[in-house]
């Protein structure tokens, strides 16, 4: 048994009167990077949202670090919680380093410790300097990509939630971030949510798996082991997708 | 003694304002018409001579406008008429009432009328001489074999009961008239745009524009006596000032006053002053004070003053309109159901005509600047406000939902990326309030606001175009100066890619 980072206790979540989660209990390993794998519409985004509180579960418990979240006490949780999701989802009117230092500011950052931060990241994420005073409209999308995780990565939050980060990319670009997130995570170790339709991306990144379908956990353990031992039809199918793909 | 007693007060006053004060002041209305204007012009010249402090509301927006504030005791005293206070205020079915029928049907209200002047200035119906002539026209039966002619009145002619409705009723008359503010009537007809309009029997137009009036051959226009309607609670010192003029001014004499503005060009003041002297009921002293009130300074003084009036007007109701339409926008935009319900209860108050809302702003905030703010400030909160509801609406979902996830406070996120993100619609709603204010303060000197709608509205009455433009074209600079100041404003604060929407990414 691993200590957990987040872990979710008998959590179910409705929209109207579609069931999306239906009484998952879970844990997801600390220092970890675990990948949520499932078709679309499998409640796998919701799932994530739970974890930093955007969705508020019906029923059950949510516990970050063994606490349930204090939903009054949102903001600061979410400060721990890196967050990027596909598209990138840059303030159009801020500028990069504004997008990317928003948040440490408002903590109130040092300029010093701001700047050393923000070179750092840029630096791991092999983005040139000459961009922190452009529009994220002045970017390509994989620039975009790679700002939106500097913006995630500030705070050096212990925990990290990506929403089908990489989807949107061309394969090449695509293949190219991936390649540094998996650097990045050998430097700074830390949990991660990724939440993915991809398997390859999965196998790539992520060390743990959960399989979702229809708001329920079909499988879950370390991904050779799933590959390895499908429990049903639906995870094979995941995997042989992939392959055909 | 009196005579004493003015020079000691006048002696007093270049020491103490207090001493002037002494007096009260009387404040004295006119429609916005021509006599109107040159009879308020006499009794407030009456009033002076005697002592008091005269302040002159002019040009009103016609007899509600004049009778609220009468009621609301904004103004003490103005000209009317017997069948207008008669039908349209007391609404009784009296066509020539005596001064003392008037009073008695006033009974316990706080009005009075006084002894009329003497002329009656009923409606007529007028066309140009030459018209009259070809077509054999001499008396109102015969309009209803003449359904080919362009006929227009005045709105008020056109909708009060003893105008047009009436009129038509009674002569079985189907043409179509269209309303036509009163004052550009004449210049229609004069055009040859029209045919027929209505106008008033004492009028001075009636020589200018060579017009004819068809003799009302089954006698259906009530009497319109002209006399001072005051508030009963005025000194009786005054009241007595005030009645001088009774009995002193027959349908002739009225007439020749009025052409003596409307064709020889002279000023109200001028011609007021010139008859007081002339019937011995002041000295001509006055006319050396009459030069401060000639009609440059009757309007109060020049262009400046003017402008001056209407961007303080505008400027005090869009700030108004910014200072609750920007709030209350980001109080309800998260729920839509108060986000519908205060955009349409803002849209509502825009379909009101301005001069309806400016009317029925007079019974609760009575007449001059603070009711013509508070109706253009409801004015320009729709703008501001739905344009601060749509843009923080409309702002892509996927960026509120990452404001929110990276962890900044409803304050924060408002601060930082929703309100700056909305920036350019909001910005473009005050401008589009802005320019609104502009052109509606114009009507806000049918209340006694003042502005550049002053010189409009006084133009109207004489039917000088000059007078119009005076107004007219500093209120369309100004729109235009304040567009082009916003747009400034938005160079200035808004990024350029900020202003197509939405970047596509």
């Amino acid at each position: 048994m691993f200590s957990s980072c987040v872990e979710f206790s008998n959590v179910s979540k409705s929209f109207q009167d579609k069931t999306v989660i239906k009484s998952v209990s879970i844990r997801l390993p600390l220092d970890a990077t675990t990948a949520l794998v499932g078709e679309s519409g499998s409640g796998k985004s919701t799932f994530l949202r739970l974890i930093n509180g955007l969705v508020v579960p019906d029923a059950g418990e949510v516990l970050l670090a063994g606490k349930t979240i204090d939903y009054k006490n949102l903001p600061g949780l979410r400060r721990a919680m890196g967050f990027a999701v596909q598209g990138a989802g840059l303030f159009p009117h801020l500028t990069i380093r504004e997008n990317v230092t928003l948040v440490a500011g408002l903590e109130g950052w040092s300029k010093q410790k701001m700047i050393e931060r923000y070179r750092e990241l840029f630096d791991l994420l092999a983005l040139s300097d000459e961009f922190s005073d452009r529009y994220p409209h002045m970017l390509s999308g994989g620039q975009q990509q790679r700002v939106s995780l500097c913006r995630a990565m500030m705070l050096d939050p212990p925990l990290m939630l990506l929403d089908e980060p990489f989807s949107a990319l061309d394969p090449i670009t695509r293949r190219n971030i991936q390649d540094e997130f998996v650097t990045l995570q050998r430097i700074e170790k830390r949990s991660v949510v990724l939440v993915t339709h991809d398997m390859d991306e999965a196998r790539k990144l992520a060390e743990y798996l959960v399989i979702i379908r229809s708001g329920e956990v079909v499988q879950k353990g370390v991904v050779k082991e799933v590959e390895l031992n499908p429990v049903d039809e639906y995870v094979s199918r995941l995997f042989n997708k992939e392959r055909v793909g | 003694m009196k005579r004493f007693l003015f020079m000691l007060l006048v002696t007093l006053g270049l020491f103490s304002v207090a001493a002037v004060a002494n007096k009260q002041t009387v404040v004295v209305a006119s429609k916005n018409y021509n006599e109107s204007y040159l009879l308020a012009e006499m009794l407030s010249q009456m009033l002076e001579a005697e002592g008091y402090e005269v302040e002159r509301k002019f040009g009103l927006g016609g007899t509600l406008v004049c009778y609220e504030a009468l009621r609301n005791g904004e103004v003490d005293l103005y000209p009317e008429y017997s069948g207008t206070l008669s039908r349209a205020i007391l609404k009784v079915n009296d066509a020539s009432p005596s001064t003392n029928r008037l009073n008695q049907l006033l009974g316990g209200s706080p009005l009075q009328a006084l002894d009329s002047f003497g002329f009656n200035n009923t409606y007529a119906i007028a066309l140009k001489d030459s018209l009259a002539k070809a077509l054999k026209l001499e008396r109102v039966s015969q309009l209803s074999e003449q359904t080919e002619l362009r006929v227009a009145f005045g709105l008020e002619f056109l909708n009060r009961e003893d105008g047009w409705p009436g009129l038509s009723a009674l002569y079985g008359l189907t043409q179509n008239p269209t309303g036509i503010e009163h004052g550009l009537a004449y210049q229609a007809i004069d055009d040859g745009k029209i045919d027929i309009t209505d106008a008033y029997s004492t009028d001075g137009d009636l020589l200018r524009y060579k017009l004819t009036t068809l003799i009302d051959d089954r006698q259906y226009f009530p009497q319109y006596i002209g006399m001072p309607f005051v508030r009963k609670a005025l000194p009786s010192e005054v009241k007595a000032i005030v009645n001088q003029l009774a009995g002193k001014i027959d349908d002739q004499l009225m007439r020749d006053l009025n052409a003596m503005v409307v064709i020889d060009g002279k000023s109200f003041a001028e011609v007021a002053s010139q008859f007081l002297a002339d019937m011995k009921i002041t000295t001509q002293d006055i006319s050396g004070e009459s030069a401060r009130n000639s009609l440059s300074d009757l309007i109060p003084d020049s262009l400046l003053e003017n402008t001056l009036v209407h961007l303080k007007l505008t400027s005090i109701a869009l700030a108004l309109g910014c200072f609750v339409g920007f709030p209350l926008g980001i109080l309800v935009f998260r729920s839509t159901t108060l986000s519908r319900t205060v955009v349409y209860l803002a849209g509502l108050m825009q379909t009101v005509p301005s001069i309806a809302l400016l009317a029925l702003m007079i019974p609760l905030f009575g007449i001059g600047q603070v009711p013509a703010v508070i109706a253009l400030f409801l004015y320009s909160l729709l703008p501001i406000l739905r344009n601060t509801i749509t843009a923080l609406l409309t702002i892509d979902p996927l960026l509120k939902s990452i404001a929110e996830a990276i962890g900044l406070t409803r304050y924060q996120q408002l601060r930082y990326v929703l309100v700056p993100m909305a920036a350019p619609t909001i910005l473009a709603g005050v401008k589009t309030a802005a320019v609104i204010s502009i052109g509606t303060a114009t009507l806000a000197a049918f209340i006694g606001a003042g502005g550049l709608g002053e010189p409009i509205v006084t133009g109207l009455a004489l039917n000088s175009t000059e007078l119009i433009l005076q107004g007219a074209i500093p209120a369309a600079l100004l729109a235009i100066l304040v567009e082009l100041l916003f747009e400034g404003l938005e160079r200035l604060l808004v990024k350029p890619h900020m202003l197509q929407n939405q970047p596509v990414e």
